[in-house]
């Protein structure tokens, strides 16, 4: 279920666009959906999307396997999104990711035992002056090496 | 350096309104609702300023406005395209970041030449900080009273909204950004018509990069032969410059067209100690590759790099040293490729899939002896056999990269492994 908080939130966002055009808001609905329900959505929530956007569901299925920012599976609670593009790659990103397989034990797409950490090799996230780096969350973490990223994780709750 | 995009960046609060205010912003856009300026005049003054596209194609902007019908009845809209996602690139993110009025002011201001009272700002959907800093600026300009509907009793109306993407490189590509903001996939339009017609919501639009936007208020109030002679002839300006890769301090450098290519590279600290450089990337990883000699004759302007070989694109030099191997280089680029064709065009959605795994196999030290001719038989069959420019984007890197360094292509097969030492 979409709370009524989310609603709201869409609500805000269908007011950008013309009379009519609420379906303008269905991506950044589905992302106020998804962070509510945990980091992933399902057919159920898609469905209400739809409904409240007054769009086919197929429409907003769509959507929501085209852009890669939507999940379709559950996921860990913090997902480690690490550039490996060629600007970070030249700048070690690849052993780094390397680094935190080894150190949390899982491979890349792979939820650590505690459903704590995932660690996913992402395209270019347009920060390449700061490779190798990372995002968690909506936050961005740059110049990365093997000790600042042990501090990102013990911080990680 | 730094003097237009990037001028605010060692103040001590560059983002904020009272700074933009303190170094003549918003004056150009008071003027216009104090009607002391005409659409006209703004145009004369643009098309004398030689600002081109920054987002990558190089378009005059005077000229890309004047195609709007802006007298036909009807919204019309404005969108600044800051789905910024070349790898090699992030100067838009510390424009939105660091001097989001002059993408407000530069808006508006086209809002106004070409009658179009609705404008939209496409973040992409990971630049949450850019997209917060561009956020409070917005507020700050319409507590302002400068934005929104007959704006301080006048007749002038612009009211700006973002728009946030969910991670899709193609919708930095102009007609797949406008399905996007329309709800739908991000696959490209077929051209014509263009968006100067049939764009957003099927109204007459205009769609310009971030950095393109920043310019505009500066060539106003200075002037658009100001603006020229900072740069060099057919290439106005400054432009900002991401370069990254092998160099020991990657930054972002807002420099005069025109500058050598060997002072980008002095500025962002040189090489590693010991490494000589190998090939350098001039405009983002869809531009064509040039080798070590080439790219240190040029000079960083549209018609120089276009006479190295290669393009400006969206100014993203990413270098690369003799610790570089390149068959991993491009399997990378390849796999980017493939991981963000939309899948529209048959020849870009397998063509891509072809280009990475022939690569990767090279890369697993299963390569065969045909597959050079076989890549290079997929690039030219995904060449100018696609809806929009993505197609060969993938294939121009594949091309290039195995014209310069054949050889080490050929190592890679014939030996299963690199013969780059230390492999990167």
């Amino acid at each position: 279920m979409i709370s009524d908080q989310a609603k709201k939130e869409i609500d805000f966002w269908i007011t950008k666009y013309p009379e009519g055009r609420q379906s303008s808001a269905v991506m950044q609905a589905l992302t106020i959906v998804q962070n509510e329900n945990g980091g992933s959505l399902t057919g159920d929530l898609m469905r209400e999307i739809a409904d409240h956007l007054q769009m086919p569901a197929i429409s907003v299925q769509e959507v929501a396997t085209f852009y890669e920012n939507y999940n379709h599976k559950p996921v860990a609670k913090h997902t480690i999104r690490f550039c490996h593009n060629i600007s970070c790659m030249l700048n070690g990103s690849d052993d780094l990711i390397s680094y935190l397989e080894k150190k949390l034990q899982v491979k890349t797409g792979e939820i650590s035992k505690d459903g704590l950490v995932s660690v996913k090799k992402v395209e270019c996230l347009g920060a390449c002056v700061g490779g190798p780096m990372c995002q968690i969350g909506d936050q961005y973490y740059e110049h990365l090496t093997p000790s600042k990223l042990d501090n990102i994780l013990d911080d990680l709750k | 350096m730094n003097e237009v995009c990037f001028k605010n960046l060692d103040k001590e609060n560059p983002a904020s309104f009272a700074t933009y205010e303190s170094t003549g912003g918003y004056k150009v856009w008071r003027k216009v609702l104090n009607g002391e300026i005409s659409p006209e005049d703004i145009l004369a003054e643009l098309k004398a300023s030689g600002l081109r596209g920054r987002g990558g194609a190089g378009f005059p902007t005077g000229l890309k406005w004047s195609f709007m019908p802006r007298n036909q009845e009807g919204q019309k809209y404005v969108v600044c395209n800051s789905d910024e996602g070349e790898p090699g690139t992030c100067h838009d993110r510390d424009i939105l970041r660091y001097n989001p009025h002059s993408v407000i002011e530069g808006m508006a201001i086209a809002g106004y030449v070409m009658n179009a009272s609705v404008g939209y700002n496409y973040i992409r959907g990971e630049f949450m900080e850019p997209y917060y800093r561009f956020e409070e600026a917005l507020k700050d300009a319409y507590d302002a009273g400068l934005l929104g509907k007959d704006i301080q009793g006048g007749s002038v109306s612009f009211d700006l909204y973002t728009h946030l993407g969910a991670g899709a490189y193609i919708c930095g590509e102009e007609t797949a950004l406008l399905e996007s903001l329309e709800g739908k996939k991000g696959q490209p339009r077929f051209k014509p018509p263009f968006p100067a017609n049939v764009g957003l919501y099927g109204k007459p639009t205009t769609i310009n990069n971030t950095e393109t936007f920043a310019n505009v208020p500066d060539i106003l109030s200075r002037g658009g032969k100001w603006f020229a002679d900072l740069g060099v002839e057919n290439s106005g300006g400054t432009k900002c410059f991401s370069v990254t890769g092998n160099v020991k301090k990657p930054a972002n450098f807002e420099v005069p067209m025109g500058t050598p290519f060997a002072k980008l590279l002095e500025l962002a600290g040189g090489l590693k100690e010991g490494r000589t450089l190998k090939a350098v990337i001039p405009g983002g990883s869809s531009t064509p590759l040039l080798t070590a000699d080439t790219a240190m004759k040029m000079t960083m302007d549209y018609d120089s790099i276009a006479n190295a070989g290669s393009m400006l694109g969206a100014g993203s030099v990413i270098i690369m040293d003799d610790s570089t191997c390149m068959v991993k280089t491009l399997t990378r680029l390849a796999h980017f490729y493939y991981d963000e064709s939309c899948g529209q065009c048959t020849p870009c959605r397998e063509g891509t899939g072809w280009l990475y795994r022939v690569l990767q196999r090279i890369l697993d030290g299963n390569g065969k002896n045909e597959d050079l001719d076989l890549l290079l038989s997929v690039q030219g069959k995904i060449i100018g056999n696609t809806i929009c420019a993505l197609g060969d984007a993938a294939a121009t890197p594949v091309e290039s990269f195995i014209r310069h360094f054949r050889p080490e292509f050929e190592y890679y097969i014939k030996h299963g492994k690199s013969m780059v030492e230390v492999n990167v």
